[in-house]
């Protein structure tokens, strides 16, 4: 599928499974398991530097950013003046434009603000951001991310971190047919069917952390997730057969005695 | 001057420093590679080509930020 390119502002993309860099146990299981996942792409967060421990090592040690392409994201942010500033710290800590912008509701659920955030992308659209919204699986705002010059919109398939795969598929595909950028399912994703289920619902990407992080054995989860995401995608551009209730023989009746 | 101290703070940390010192000066002294880290002055956002420019001066407010692992979400 080399012809097969996610493109995004106009930037290519080899593989259509994101990553995300959080919750493993060191550093060199965070890069094996990328490595194995085939991900080109891979979000990472803005902190403040340890000033008091400088002998911890530094995350793009181990994922090279000639190599992947890095997205910073704004998790953690409960306002749209906190997803600005870190959106804006990302961009001078000088990785590029790109940014994952998240803007929560709410700490239980983790849903996103969509008000806020639609408000947050905005701003950094106007400052020439290339905003890549985590957003609910609601079809208008999505519309709306859209409108305002979002190139991609991400919205969960469940709460993050819950593993529930995709809740609401008939959103996601109202989604799909609503707007006509690239959607990267985000969040939510529990194991490789799901995974699966998102692309061939129609999906371009999807993105996730926990599911391959937290699984007991992360390196082969990640393997599943390239194969599952492929295999989906693959399934999708094939086109399925229609569901019938009935059953439709695949041997013919001619030559029967 | 030169000889007196500055009290400032460094990512929410109180510390005394020397003065006249520069960010340069400052990341130098922490051992923090420049070129993956991002700079807030009293909450402005540095270029990086002015981090040997700027001084820092008594009750500046300085976040040193950069890249960690993470996916979406935080956690405590």
């Amino acid at each position: 599928m080399t012809d097969d390119r996610l493109v995004i502002a106009g930037r290519e993309f080899k593989s259509r499974l994101w990553v995300g860099t959080g919750k493993y146990k060191d550093f060199v299981e965070t890069q094996k398991a990328i490595e194995v996942s085939g991900a080109d792409v891979v979000t990472v967060a803005v902190r403040r530097v340890n000033i008091t421990d400088r002998s911890k090592e530094n995350l793009l040690d181990y994922i090279d950013p000639k190599k992947y392409t890095i997205l910073p994201n704004t998790a953690g942010c409960y306002t749209v003046e906190d997803a600005v500033r870190y959106s804006r710290l990302a961009r001078a800590a000088g990785v590029s434009d790109l940014v994952k912008l998240e803007v929560l509701g709410d700490e239980r659920t983790l849903f996103p603000d969509t008000a806020g955030l639609i408000e947050a992308a905005k701003i950094l659209i106007k400052e020439g951001f290339i905003v890549l919204p985590y957003t609910n699986d609601d079809p208008i705002v999505a519309k709306k991310l859209v409108d305002i010059g979002c190139p991609a919109v991400m919205p969960l398939a469940a709460p993050i971190g819950s593993g529930l795969g995709i809740r609401n598929p008939y959103n996601l595909k109202i989604i799909m047919e609503t707007v006509k950028v690239p959607i990267i399912v985000d969040a939510g994703v529990g194991t490789a069917s799901d995974a699966a289920l998102a692309m061939e619902y129609g999906a371009d990407a999807v993105l996730m952390n926990t599911a391959i992080a937290g699984a007991q054995d992360p390196l082969a989860m990640a393997e599943a997730m390239r194969y599952a995401v492929h295999a989906g995608r693959l399934a999708y551009k094939a086109g399925r057969i229609p569901r019938k209730l009935y059953a439709t023989a695949s041997s013919p009746i001619e030559g029967m005695l | 001057m030169q000889d007196a101290a500055i009290h400032i703070h460094v990512n929410g940390q109180a510390r005394t420093w020397r003065s006249g010192v520069t960010v340069a000066d400052l990341l130098k002294d922490l051992d923090i590679r420049t070129e993956r880290v991002a700079v807030e002055l009293n909450l402005e956002i540095l270029d990086r080509a002015e981090f040997d420019q700027r001084q820092l001066t008594n009750g500046d407010r300085v976040e040193i930020l950069g890249f960690i692992g993470g996916g979406v979400g935080s956690m405590n």
